[in-house]
């Protein structure tokens, strides 16, 4: 491939590089008025009345609007596609602000004025009488007898949703448990129970979470948004107003960070609102980061009860799981998270006998919790990679060797949903992973150490499936336009949101219609008055199933051009091709079989035949945008005719005057798995609780990479966000429910000087599914770090932590208990 | 947007007081990273300001002829971690500067301000009070000299009135001639921190009638030990001339030090791991500073240094 596989510079380099690109600040008119949430002061109850007499006698003030104002509409705010099906739908559980506060800082009232100071000074003589209810933080507390439910009109208590997975029909743990003792004798089989706890996080994207919106002459109010799903936004404040869809716009620029929390609607419902009340003048919503780190979305804390059922000699036979995550208190995505979480549990690890695997979902009066990268799989490998490093730990078996033996094996497919691996390097990225650690050295070598100082290396696995289908809609419409000069625009409502998005889009619509990247011109910015659709930046769908619409729509130019080029040419379309910005002749190729035997030769080298695979389920027919899709049958000869002429004549042509456009819908019904391992070596310092991280691999198979050094530069961005998940990341709170460390001083992120030197390789197989043999990448390069890093701490000092983030005071206590002092 | 009411620039130290002066409500600024952080948080929004960045008289270090040394309190912290003088005499200062926040903080930030703030966080404090810092304050009335180790009144609270400036921190020759030193600060992480525990130990290596090299002086300052920055002056004498290879001076230290500290429990961290921390800081600290009177410490400690390969932060050298 041409541009495929290529390290591109991104699109976006030199805008973001010189500070040129414009973010959704930079473009508010600098006399917009200024919105100022009102957050309550209380966890749990309700507003009874807020007296604004006062506030609005301030100077700067235009608008007050409070709780009591607001339409009577509950939305719901989760960046998923809608489902018609009304079962399916997201659950509509707020109003642009809300009477019934359900936690610490509920929005029960905005003030609209010149600037943030008028504002603020205006807020001071507000007065507002409150109904108080005990604080319902924890998810014991919510759940327990007689505990206030939180949206009574929805649910009767405070579970969001219970749901139970099985992996082997009607498995029963009790009865796995008999069976196994039948037939490995009760003296070979070993039972393990743990439970391990995950804390709740903020995103922390650079940007903050902003928006300013207007209503144009025509009466449509416009918003334009830092957001990774901009048409999804516009269905939402369309709800949310009770306004036709057509009647609302959304305009999303370049982003700073989303990381998921951009995955949902956050203010921009009510920031529309304001300006609607305010006469259509432009007013800025931007949140302070307090807010954004306590009032828009968290990952969810989980508790996970795990039980293991193997034998003496290292099979895994069965596993259990009973997870409970504190939703907070408003449902976002729902059970979503929780049944992601619940599914990659029972895929990861190839019980024999079955794995039963619970979520349940909880309201609690806390941060509400939503999407962040990943979607409850960290949570889910930190459950199943610590439950086995615990029995590996007792049994004196190799981590290693046990995950090579009982993980995910080539060809697996969920029963539950039918999502297979197509193609499948689990266990090479195992191999790769633990020669770049030096894993029988080291695990050798860090046997009975003493002192304080201690060593160790640990792993995990993790596996992620490409965007959301069959669980929900996978769809998205690409649109190209041929201009005078032979160049291309390429416009989506994919989105680019720092991944790279729109680079790797750029090397698809160059690959398939020959025409050169520096003629192809994307468009960063989405205005859904002229985007076409897609569903947005999330699910690490992007270069899989809009990638498939990219591929589509290049292939439907390319026939387009070709067409034209035929009648330019007197020629057969058959009979050409377009290479590097020309039409040429097209030499058919015998030698068409070698991929093929390329693939025998790769496949050889990794142990994997990817000929021999079982491609159950393979979609065929027109919709169907797979790998081998659009392959030209052969190679470019004589050049006969520039893009540039032939655009030219499209254009001006007195006998055939035609404007080469494409525009086209691709409906994804095809999915596939990534997977992947991370390899940690580190120090310990055990009377100080400092964790020293010298090596740290990540190995990924996310099919073949569209930008080899956008890929790397994204597992990056993963493996030092794992670190901060693994060691020092925590949203607190008081027992009241009160932030305590809303601010990035006190949230600790890592800083560019707790990332070590990150080692990433790739395992690149070409994936039937992917358009370009591609498959997800964008999420997965999180999930392993944490359960890697405590894995090692465990092989350092014998001792299992079993909840994160593992400060170092957490990690003092338990060194104290396991040692009280005496590291000799 | 940050809500201040009026903002005045000084010309000198004397304008800077007569404006404090005739505005009750105005404050002193100097670099800004503490007080502009506490306005945006709500305490004090709509107070006046007046500030004495501009004026240079109170930046930079130098060193009279009888060889005290004057900080300008004006001086902002990566200034003073590079300046030659600094480095040369008491490089612990520097380094303390140093793990200040991030990059920014230190260009705007001010040793001054470090210590006027009050706080016992304040990387610089313990080293101030390991080199019995004297700090000069001007005010409407005249001019006054306080020791840094009589200068803190509680959490936040200093001897310092409202319209006095500080205009001058001097270390003396007997306070730093034949010391060596060293500041480990412990954070959560490397950079971006307020310290979890601040401590800094200096020794004097002498010789003894033997020959032996023997602790001639040795002083522990500690921040966030207590509600403010102390010195642990028990600990010092009674390390007063031990042996500097004697095992014993890191038990004692481990113990003594824990007698003279008052840490407090807060979500940030407990007292029984502050406590630990003191304890295994104040010992590798000392260690620290006795390798580097001989010599062969490691140069640029600041953050609690990284564990190197083979070397174990408990051995005792010499021994």
């Amino acid at each position: 491939m041409e541009y495929v596989g290529r390290n591109h510079t991104r699109v976006d380099a030199l805008g973001k590089v010189t500070g040129e690109a414009k973010y959704a600040n930079d473009l508010c008119p600098r006399d917009a008025l200024w919105a100022h949430v009102v957050h309550a002061s209380i966890t749990n109850g309700r507003v009874l009345s807020i007296d604004t007499s006062e506030a609005e006698k301030m100077p700067g003030i235009v608008k007050i609007v409070t709780c009591f104002d607001v339409p009577d509409i509950q939305f719901p705010t989760a960046g998923h596609p809608w489902s018609v099906e009304p079962a399916h739908q997201d659950i509509p559980d707020r109003k642009l602000l809300n009477e019934r506060v359900r936690l610490y800082g509920d929005e029960i009232a905005a003030i609209v004025g010149v600037d943030s100071i008028a504002c603020r000074r205006a807020e001071k003589r507000l007065k507002i009488t409150y109904e108080e209810y005990e604080p319902i933080v924890t998810v014991e507390a919510a759940m327990a007898e007689g505990a206030t439910p939180l949206h009574p009109d929805l649910r009767k208590d405070n579970l969001l949703v219970h749901s139970s997975f099985l992996m082997g029909k009607d498995f029963d743990y009790e009865k796995a448990k008999a069976e196994a003792i039948e037939k490995y004798g009760e003296e070979n089989v070993r039972e393990l129970s743990k439970v391990y706890e995950t804390q709740r996080i903020a995103h922390c994207h650079i940007e903050s979470a902003t928006s300013w919106a207007f209503v144009d002459t025509n009466g449509k109010v416009t918003v334009t948004a830092s957001t990774q799903i901009p048409h999804i936004m516009r269905r939402v404040i369309s709800q949310a107003l009770g306004w036709p869809v057509g009647k609302v716009r959304v305009i999303k620029p370049y982003i700073g960070g989303g990381f998921g929390n951009k995955q949902d609607v956050l203010y921009e419902p009510l920031n529309a609102y304001l300006s609607i009340v305010c006469g259509g003048r432009p007013v800025c919503l931007e949140l302070s980061r307090e807010e954004c780190m306590t009032q828009t979305r968290t990952r969810h804390s989980m508790r996970g009860y795990t039980q293991a059922l193997y034998t003496r000699d290292g099979t895994l036979l069965a596993r259990t799981l009973d997870n409970w995550a504190n939703g907070g208190a408003y449902a976002s995505h729902g059970h979503a998270i929780t049944a992601s979480t619940a599914t990659v549990f029972k895929d990861l690890y190839n019980d024999r006998i079955g794995c039963r695997s619970d979520g349940n979902t909880v309201y609690t009066s806390s941060a509400t919790a939503g999407a962040m990268r990943a979607y409850g799989v960290p949570q889910a490998v930190f459950f199943a990679d610590c439950l086995v490093e615990d029995i590996c730990q007792r049994e004196g078996f190799d981590p290693l060797k046990f995950r090579m033996e009982n993980c995910v094996g080539k060809g697996f497919r969920d029963p539950g949903n039918g999502i297979s691996y197509y193609s499948y390097s689990m266990k090479e990225c195992m191999r790769r992973g633990a020669n770049l650690i030096g894993w029988e050295e080291k695990r050798k070598a860090y046997q009975g150490q003493r002192g304080v100082i201690r060593h160790g290396v640990g792993m995990s696995i993790f596996m992620y499936k490409v965007g959301v289908y069959p669980i929900s809609l996978e769809t998205s419409s690409a649109r190209m336009v041929l201009n005078q000069d032979g160049s291309i625009q390429v416009e989506l409502s994919a989105t680019e949101i720092g991944q790279g998005a729109d680079t790797v889009f750029s090397q698809m619509a160059a690959e398939t219609t020959g025409i050169s990247m520096d003629k192809v011109f994307i468009i960063s910015t989405q205005d859904t008055d002229l985007a076409p659709f897609d569903t947005g930046a999330y699910a690490s769908r992007q270069t899989f199933v809009s990638g498939k619409a990219v591929k589509k729509c290049a292939l439907k130019l390319r026939e387009r051009i070709l067409d034209y080029a035929s009648y330019m040419l007197k020629r057969p379309a058959e009979e050409l091709m377009i290479h590097d910005n020309n039409i040429c002749e097209l030499i058919p190729d015998a030698s068409q079989a070698v991929p093929e035997d390329e693939n025998a030769l790769y496949a050889d080298m990794l142990d994997v035949d990817i000929r021999k695979f079982d491609i159950h389920d393979l979609p065929s027919g027109e919709a169907s945008i797979l790998r081998d899709t659009g392959k030209i049958p052969g190679r470019p000869g004589k050049v006969l005719l520039s893009m540039k002429d032939l655009a030219e004549n499209a254009f001006y042509s007195l006998d055939r005057s035609e404007h080469i456009t494409a525009e086209v819908t691709n409906h994804c019904k095809e999915n596939t798995f990534a997977s992947g391992c991370c390899f940690v070596d580190l120090t310990v310092d055990m009377a100080m609780g400092k964790v020293k991280i010298d090596r740290i691999v990540n190995v990924h198979d996310s099919g073949t990479l569209i930008n080899p050094s956008l890929a790397e530069a994204q597992v990056h961005g993963g493996m030092a966000m794992g670190i901060g998940y693994a060691l020092s990341e925590e949203l607190l709170y008081d027992q009241k429910g009160r932030p305590l460390n809303d601010n990035l001083l006190d949230f600790k992120i890592p800083t560019a000087l707790d990332v070590p030197d990150l080692t990433v390789e790739f395992i690149q197989l070409d994936d039937p599914m992917g358009p370009y043999g591609n498959k997800a990448l964008g999420e997965p390069p999180v999930i392993p770090v944490a359960p890697a890093i405590r894995n090692a701490i465990l092989h350092a000092t014998g001792v299992a932590m079993d909840s994160i983030p593992m400060t170092p005071e957490k990690l003092v206590k338990a060194f104290d208990e396991k040692y009280h002092g005496d590291f000799s | 947007m940050i809500d201040i009411e009026n903002f005045y620039e000084a010309k000198s130290v004397e304008d800077a007081i007569t404006q404090l002066s005739h505005d009750e409500k105005a404050e002193l600024i100097s670099g800004g990273t503490d007080v502009l952080v506490k306005i945006r948080s709500g305490r004090g929004e709509g107070m006046s300001l007046v500030s004495i960045h501009e004026i240079p008289e109170l930046k930079g270090v130098d060193m009279l002829l009888d060889g005290t040394v004057v900080i300008g309190p004006a001086t902002v912290f990566s200034s003073l971690e590079k300046d030659p003088v600094i480095v040369k005499n008491f490089p612990e200062l520097g380094e303390a500067a140093g793990t200040v926040g991030g990059p920014q903080i230190r260009n705007m930030g001010t040793v001054g301000g470090n210590i006027c703030n009050g706080a016992t966080s304040a990387d610089t404090g313990s080293v101030m009070q390991t080199l019995n810092a004297v700090l000069v304050l001007q005010g409407p009335d005249g001019t006054r000299e306080i020791p840094v180790t009589s200068f803190y009144t509680g959490p936040g609270r200093t001897v310092r009135a409202r319209e006095e400036i500080l205009t001058a921190i001097l270390v003396k020759p007997e306070d730093y001639i034949g010391f060596s030193g060293c500041y480990m600060k412990y954070g959560k992480r490397r950079a971006m921190e307020i310290a979890t525990l601040g401590c800094s130990v200096r020794v004097r290596l002498t010789n003894d009638s033997t020959g032996a090299c023997v602790l001639g002086d040795v002083r522990i300052g500690l921040g966030v030990a207590a509600p403010t920055p102390i010195r642990c002056r028990e600990t010092e004498a009674a390390l007063k001339g031990k042996r500097a290879d004697d095992p014993e001076i890191y038990r004692l230290i481990r113990a003594g030090v824990l007698n003279e500290v008052n840490p407090r429990s807060s979500w940030r961290a407990s007292r029984e791991f502050r406590l630990a921390l003191i304890s295994e800081l104040s010992a590798r600290a000392l260690r620290q500073a006795i390798l580097r009177g001989r010599g062969e410490g490691e140069p640029g400690a600041g953050y609690f240094p990284p564990v190197e390969e083979g070397q174990d932060p408990r051995e005792v050298p010499g021994a």
